[in-house]
């Protein structure tokens, strides 16, 4: 018999995407929920690595909207890590190099899950408002941002 | 030790000036203040430009009040490390980030009781002015709530084939976190 309490799943290839700062510290908070999956964190400060123990670890540049050189070197160097470790599954907190991966994880057949940061309280950021269309799952922190037809909301990361 | 941080991403020479002149007539406490790429010098305040995540996440543990803009990861890491925090947000105006977005997020946190925010360079003197006053806040758990861990489980594991299956443990929740129970000890 099996026991409720337990999930039934596969290990799962997850690429768990956030840039700097808060995005970042953001996404560490969601850990838990990745426990049993294995788990390639990319961000954009290789002292962050600190933070993740064993898991492994990618570094790529970040990126505004100001700056194509950049934002094309983010896509290539993300490209890269998702013909290398071909996830299943990304979640991302944002900003630039979230994005690209929830377009680039549509390209690769994954699952994409966007949360949005808990700093957006009046809408939606730049940058989640264009990955919505693109993810399977857009989550903003702030209940009020809710919309039928558009961001869940499914509690926060405080 | 007071610990004063603009963050990672642009410079915020309005706070780093403010708190340094507040430091020069009426810091009991040595000031730490990570600057950026602030064209302002501190003169009464050790500074650094950055700091490596250990080293941040260090300086905010070793501090007794965190001073910062309105950064989501200041913020969570204060609170996950119990210490009060003063936020003054960046403007738009100032060229400080694009847009108030940190305004409406500084507000929207203060009025849940876990941060105090000063709008101005003023507000934040007379803030600093009854500094005493600053209770320290309980730490919060270094995790998501567990609706949103559980939304983002849910949606990792679902649409499997039954061909993958395997069984796995429920999801654990850490009670405490490492740092949490070296604050116990302290």
């Amino acid at each position: 018999m099996q026991n409720r309490a337990f999930v039934r799943t596969r290990k799962m290839r997850l690429l768990a995407v956030a840039s700097g700062g808060g995005h970042w510290v953001q996404l560490l908070r969601l850990r838990p929920a990745f426990s049993d999956h294995q788990v390639t964190y990319v961000t954009v400060n290789k002292s962050y690595r600190a933070d993740i123990g064993p898991a492994e670890f990618c570094v790529v540049n970040d990126a505004t909207r100001r700056n194509l050189l950049g934002l094309v070197l983010l896509y290539i160097r993300l490209l890269w890590h998702f013909i290398r470790v071909r996830p299943d599954v990304v979640v991302t907190t944002g900003a630039a190099p979230g994005y690209f991966a929830v377009r680039l994880g549509k390209l690769f057949g994954a699952k994409t899950i966007w949360i949005d940061s808990i700093a957006n309280v009046s809408e939606l950021s730049l940058s989640g408002q264009r990955a919505e269309q693109h993810v399977d799952l857009c989550l903003t922190q702030w209940s009020h941002l809710s919309r039928i037809d558009g961001p869940q909301y499914a509690g926060a990361v405080l | 030790m007071i610990f004063v941080t603009v963050g990672s991403q642009m410079p915020f020479d309005r706070l780093t000036q403010a708190v340094d002149d507040w430091a020069s007539r009426c810091a009991n406490d040595s000031v730490f203040a990570q600057i950026g790429s602030g064209k302002y010098i501190p003169i009464h305040m050790q500074w650094s430009r950055t700091l490596s995540t250990a080293d941040y996440r260090k300086k905010i543990f070793d501090s007794r009040l965190v001073i910062a803009h309105a950064g989501m990861g200041t913020i969570i890491t204060a609170l996950e490390l119990g210490k009060p925090i003063i936020v003054m947000p960046r403007l738009g105006k100032f060229a400080e980030t694009r847009n108030d977005h940190q305004v409406d997020t500084a507000k929207q946190l203060a009025s849940s009781g876990c941060i105090t925010v000063a709008m101005n360079e003023t507000e934040l003197i007379d803030t600093l002015a009854s500094l005493d006053a600053l209770e320290s806040p309980s730490q919060i758990p270094s995790h998501a709530s567990r609706e949103l861990l559980t939304a983002v489980r849910n949606f990792i594991c679902e649409d499997i084939s039954p061909a993958d299956v395997v069984d796995i443990a429920p999801l654990q929740m850490p009670n405490v976190t490492k740092e949490a129970t070296h604050a116990k000890a302290a």
